[in-house]
């Protein structure tokens, strides 16, 4: 009963936020939205009883990816309502293509059948007796260690990959550079001459 | 009605994908909503995993979701670079301006 009840909660405001994020005038207001779906759907992962998943996906999302987004969004200077014309004239398109494929999964999901042997050939099946969170992490470091470790190099590359992308040189712009200074000598900075008496330089 | 079952969460990763299509649609000139469109089929993906991991009782799918996670991070970190730096360059985020591109 209650677990319907939230369902129903996190369900409606989570579909209901996204169609905000798609349909906010202000990208402000859509990175926000966005925020309130991520927050919901983290609410339906704690009813399917993925409460490490749904930590993770506030963590990630709402405190990285979101922050990202707005941060862009305020960052960038863009005439917002130039990139809104032509709203209307791809409405019906995106509206058909979306109306067929929520047709089309709507069927699947009406006519799916699990195999009656589907559940026992379970490639990790959920341990007894052991939070969500300790399980997966006897999984993730044992079986799944070299995916694991693939997700770190992923996230690595994409580190780099950003700061090269977005690093620029700037003109103009003095640095310190120690290995000058240091290296500098008497003879780069000190000129003797010989100064005849009675007469300037 | 209020039993919930594993169509529900499905029903639930259906509309969120098909609203992710849409949205990629409606903001044809706006790049930053598309990659926000992007995250959000990511999402309704991930929730189907949960789904099917709750009903068949295997974490596998579970960890899968937490590798999807991953690089759905990775992707939006490296648009929205790709973004700033168009942008820099060209004053304006239009995609219908990406494909004139210089080599």
């Amino acid at each position: 009963m209650i677990q319907g009840l939230a369902f129903y909660l996190f369900a409606c405001i989570t579909i209901a936020s996204a169609v905000m994020v798609i349909s906010a005038r202000n990208p402000v207001h859509s990175v926000l939205f966005l925020i309130l779906a991520f927050f919901n759907s983290a609410g339906l992962f704690v009813l399917m009883g993925a409460e490490f998943l749904a930590m993770i996906l506030v963590v990630v999302y709402v405190g990285a990816v979101a922050v990202l987004f707005l941060f862009v969004v305020m960052m960038l200077d863009i005439n917002f309502v130039e990139l809104r014309q032509g709203f209307l004239q791809y409405m019906p398109i995106g509206a058909l293509v979306g109306l067929i494929l929520l047709v089309e999964l709507i069927a699947v999901l009406g006519g799916h059948h699990l195999a009656a042997e589907t559940g026992v050939h379970a490639a990790a099946p959920v341990p007894e007796q052991m939070t969500n969170t300790q399980a997966l992490g006897e999984l993730i470091y044992t079986h799944y260690l070299y995916l694991f470790q693939a997700a770190g190099v992923v996230l690595l590359v994409a580190m780099i990959g950003a700061i090269v992308l977005t690093h620029r040189k700037r003109p103009g712009v003095r640095k310190q550079r120690i290995s000058d200074q240091v290296r500098r000598g008497p003879e780069d900075s000190i000129e003797v001459r010989k100064i005849e008496p009675g007469r300037g330089i | 009605m209020l039993e919930i079952g594993l169509s529900h969460y499905l029903t639930v990763a259906a509309i969120l994908f098909t609203l992710g299509i849409f949205g990629i649609f409606l903001n044809r000139k706006n790049v930053i909503v598309i990659l926000m469109s992007v995250e959000l089929m990511l999402l309704a993906v991930n929730i189907n995993l949960v789904a099917f991991s709750m009903e068949l009782h295997d974490l596998v799918g579970q960890v899968f979701t937490m590798f999807v996670l991953t690089v759905a991070a990775a992707e939006a970190s490296i648009g929205l670079a790709i973004l700033v730096v168009y942008f820099r360059n060209r004053g304006s985020i239009a995609v219908e301006d990406i494909n004139v591109m210089k080599g």
